[in-house]
């Protein structure tokens, strides 16, 4: 019995890790769809989003480790802390001006070129925020508190404990960041179904010269689905940040959303969904179950080969149509 | 003037198809050649070793592996840190198990394995495409790092689960192990590089090379047309993989010495080599090869000027190198998609009708 | 192109059967695309598929040509009913074809391109190719020398080594062309050859239909808009409308067809 409810933790706690999942590929496909770009650059979007929230909200001066080592200066940090909302809003903003730089220094360039080409300069772009992260905010790890509630959820051991005589150890923050993804991803579905925006993204995605004949500003759509993808990035940053801290493995996140976007099919937002929520509680069960009999860490590769057997056997992912080719 | 085809006829399709078909280029290729056996050896120490030419020399091999897959064959991998690790792993059971056996004869065999694991992981090629194909290529990269780290007979139950090449020699010299010397280690990387080099060249100009890019550039096509796409891209995962096999064993045989995968076959691994064949030239032997020099070159020359010339601390350093090394690959893209092989080619163009401007 | 060139229908009835479509039946989903055609192909002669745009022509050519595997009805060729087979397996019984919309090998030289074409007469080891030695350097050079011919023939010689990225629309139309050729089929299928070209075009693309089938003897079936050019070409018609045959004859019987007429001028389909 206890096996039972111990398995139906792992489940819990996959379904929670599985809507983190369900978010970060969400901007992968928003992006996908409207611009036909592969952001592989989308984790150290989220990676770069924590660290300039931590960076604003100590008052770090930014690229300090820079301008000390060529003016052989010593600032650091402008000697102020500033309140988690104003950061928060703070980074929003710098998001939105990455996106608008993103835009008009590369995009803009390779406007027509083959899709591989696109996923390769987004490889690029990821190593230089990288880059561009660590010089600006150090690359020492760092811990992100904007007041999210953390430890063990009393309330949900006592009641589980009340109901089933088995408490369950669910973490608050992991409640929080499911509830709080929940909802941005029911806004994200809301925001590209019934806005003005939103539907002339989705016609971008349908077809450029179409939509640029009916006057819809590709530009802007851009700007606004990577600014959208930034804070997709920002809100997946503050949640993985606060739960285990600001540093190069946050930008991970992006590799498990890869095999999410195989199985849901690059261009689904349900199939995000529904993959994210799959892939979650997939590999917490395989690692509970299999994981101790082959030495552990599955969930490094799981993922990938469950989408990728899955494939093998249905090449149009969960929600595709029947591809039929033609000449 | 000088560089000219003028002169320099072709009375038969054999020297039509040859692989340098302008009488100065002959003259370089041989000229290169001579210098690299006859000189660099003579002259060659540790840090230029170990700094600049073996990983210049592994990687083009690597390159030329990888650019077969995606270049060639069109069929874009992720998992080329992954396929390396297999050719070091192979290569180190190998040396361990039959240490009477040339290495020689064990890097070969690293390659072949390695190039069984590639057609195995090549499978799904034939049902998925495009970025899909790419993704699940991590699917390789990511099981093989954790199977070697995680099953303890693949580094013979070591305790700190790391790989250390013992000392074998070829000719009665050591080419691994602390006691190679550096000409030993060049020489022998510079063999394979040499052989396999030759052979990428001509299995690209043949049938096959002809099947590869058919179903690169218009896979429906290509099948209508009489090719069978199972070989033809299983065939590519193959020959791609062995390159790479060699690579892995060489890199870790040769120049690391010991190594442990997540360190030295990671993911990152994976995207260096990509990068350098797209800033080399996609579908391009001397792009691999120009790829390869660029991208080590280039942290050499930044650390040196950074570290070395202003004095930086190491690590702001290697931070400002991963944005200059991203924001090259963008500027290579937006600049000139098709690599240095393209500019390249650009250029001997030019070269050729000089002084004329047409 | 004078009348000369149509075969008289009574020599054609007397050749030999080459390609025998029996009650082809072809469904994508619901839709049927080809409802239960029957006609033949005989050796040497050149036949059209004519018909409105969805009638289902180059879906019976994917059938022919083995990339579509019709759900009912039966393929003969040579004599032989043919299994379920891959397009790639179908080429090497001897059919070669170029498409509606270009399929060429854009990153490869024309010559590269023409060369795919002879793939499969290409037998060459894996070492052998390797090495470059041996029987694959023979075959390439033999090889070479089979398609500089057809270079010649279809007067493309001065763009032998361009990339086909960069050749204009009617060069690659007769680039195809040739890549079909060099297999050298005994069935070659031409889907629109004509299609968006000028009239000097159309006309260089005629004559070397003709002289293909002329010198070489080649079989072919094509499908085409133009009908001016149908009629002068080929020596039988099939025409098809809404997946169905609806005529098949002569070109002068097929023109004096009421149901051809119809569909042409739009009758209304009961």
């Amino acid at each position: 019995m206890d096996q039972l409810f111990f398995a139906a933790e792992v489940f819990l706690n996959g379904l929670m890790t599985g809507v983190m999942y369900s978010l970060v590929a969400l901007g992968f496909v928003l992006i996908f769809k409207a611009s036909g770009v592969f952001n592989y650059a989308q984790g150290v979007l989220a990676l770069f989003a924590a660290l300039t929230l931590v960076g604003i909200q100590q008052g770090q001066v930014p690229f300090a480790h820079l301008i000390n080592a060529i003016f052989g200066t010593h600032v650091e940090s402008f000697g102020w802390t500033l309140p988690s909302i104003a950061a928060i809003a703070l980074t929003v903003l710098v998001m939105i001006g990455l996106a608008i730089l993103i835009e008009t220094l590369v995009l803009k360039h390779l406007v027509g070129q083959e899709p591989i080409i696109l996923f390769m300069a987004t490889i690029g772009l990821a190593y230089f925020l990288e880059g561009l992260g660590d010089v600006m905010w150090g690359a020492d790890i760092k811990t992100l508190d904007v007041g999210l509630p953390q430890g063990i959820s009393d309330s949900v051991e006592a009641v589980t404990a009340e109901w089933f005589g088995y408490g369950f150890f669910i973490d608050r923050l992991d409640i929080w960041a499911t509830m709080i993804a929940a909802l941005l991803v029911a806004a994200l579905v809301a925001f590209s179904q019934y806005t003005k925006q939103g539907r002339a993204m989705r016609a971008v995605a349908d077809d450029h010269q179409a939509a640029l004949s009916v006057g819809i500003s590709l530009r802007f759509i851009w700007i606004m689905v990577w600014s959208i993808a930034g804070f997709v990035a920002l809100v997946a940053g503050i949640m993985w940040g606060t739960k285990s801290g600001v540093q190069f493995s946050l930008s991970l996140i992006a590799l498990k959303a890869l095999p999410v976007l195989m199985l849901g099919g690059f261009t689904s937002i349900p199939g995000a969904i529904v993959g994210g929520l799959i892939i979650g509680v997939g590999e917490k069960l395989f690692e509970f179950w299999v994981g101790p009999l082959v030495g552990g860490a599955t969930e490094n590769w799981f993922a990938y080969v469950l989408a990728l057997l899955f494939l093998v056997f249905r090449p149009q992912g969960l929600f595709g149509e029947k591809i039929i080719e033609r000449v | 003037m000088i560089y000219r085809e003028a002169g320099d006829f072709k009375t038969g399709y054999r020297e039509d198809g040859q692989t340098f078909p302008i009488r100065l280029d002959r003259w370089a290729y041989y000229a290169l050649i001579a210098v690299a056996v006859l000189v660099v050896p003579f002259v060659i120490d540790d840090y230029w070793a170990s700094a600049v030419i073996l990983p210049f020399l592994i990687y083009s091999i690597a390159a030329i592996g990888l650019n077969i897959l995606t270049g060639y064959a069109g069929q874009v991998s992720l998992g080329t840190g992954g396929f390396m690790a297999v050719g070091a792993y192979a290569v180190y059971k190998l040396m361990t198990a039959f240490p009477e056996i040339s290495i020689v004869i064990h890097i070969l065999l690293a390659g072949g394995i390695t190039a069984l694991v590639g057609m195995l992981f090549g499978l799904p090629s034939l049902r998925i495409k495009g970025f899909y194909l790419a993704v699940a290529t991590l699917a390789a990269q990511f099981f093989l790092v954790w199977l070697f780290n995680k099953v303890p007979w693949f580094y013979n139950y070591s305790a700190s689960g790391q790989i250390t090449a013992p000392t074998r020699t070829v000719l009665g010299e050591a080419v691994t192990g602390p006691a190679a010397s550096a000409p030993a280690k060049y020489l022998i990387c510079l063999g394979f590089v040499f052989v396999l080099a030759w052979l990428a060249r001509n299995l690209t100009r043949g049938t096959l090379g002809r099947k590869w890019m058919a179903i690169r550039d218009m896979d429906i096509a290509a099948e209508i047309i009489g090719v069978n796409p199972l070989t033809a891209k299983l065939s590519a995962f193959a020959v791609s993989s062995f390159f790479v096999g060699i690579a892995g064993a060489l890199l870790f045989a040769v120049y690391l010495g010991a190594a442990e995968v997540g360190e030295a076959f990671g993911i990152n691994k994976s995207f260096l080599v990509l990068f350098m064949i797209i800033i080399g030239g996609l579908g391009s032997i001397f792009g691999s090869f120009a790829g390869a020099a660029f991208l080590v070159l280039m942290p050499v020359f930044l650390k040196n000027l950074m570290t070395g010339g202003l004095g930086w601390p190491t690590d702001l350093a290697a931070h400002v190198e991963l944005m200059i090394v991203g924001a090259m690959i963008v500027i290579f893209l937006i600049a000139e998609p098709h690599g240095i092989a393209r500019l390249w080619a650009l250029a001997k163009e030019k070269l050729r009708l000089w002084p004329f401007p047409h | 192109m004078s009348e000369a060139a149509v075969l008289d229908a009574a020599i054609v009835d007397t050749r030999p059967v080459l390609m025998d479509l029996k009650n082809i039946t072809l469904r994508f989903g619901g839709v049927e695309a080809i409802k239960n055609i029957s006609f033949d192909i005989r050796e040497g002669e050149i036949r059209a598929i004519i018909g409105p745009n969805g009638a289902g022509k180059s879906s019976m050519l994917n059938v022919i040509s083995g990339f579509y595997i019709p759900q009912e009805g039966e393929v003969w060729f040579r004599g032989e009913k043919r299994g379920p087979m891959k397009p790639y397996q179908v080429a090497r019984l001897g059919i070669a074809r170029t498409f509606q919309n270009i399929a060429l090998f854009e990153g490869m030289s024309v010559l590269d391109n023409i060369m795919t074409g002879r793939l499969n007469r290409m037998k060459a080891g894996f070492l052998s190719q390797a090495i470059w030695w041996g029987a694959a350097e023979r075959e390439e050079i033999e090889n070479r020398a089979a398609v500089e011919r057809i270079i010649d023939f279809l007067e493309i010689q001065n763009i032998r080594k361009t990339p086909v990225g960069r050749l204009p629309y009617g060069l690659k139309k007769r680039v195809e062309l040739a890549r079909a050729l060099a297999a050298e089929p005994q069935l070659l299928l031409l889907d629109e050859p004509m299609a968006g070209m000028n009239v000097e075009e159309k006309e260089d693309m005629s004559r070397f239909i003709l002289d293909v089938n002329d010198e070489f003897g080649t079989t072919i079936a094509l499908i085409e808009h133009d009908m001016g050019v149908v009629m002068d070409l080929s020596d039988r018609v099939v025409v098809m409308d809404y997946g169905r045959k609806i005529g098949d004859g002569t070109p002068a019987e097929v023109r004096a067809s009421q149901a051809v007429i119809d569909a042409y001028l739009g009758v209304a389909h009961d």
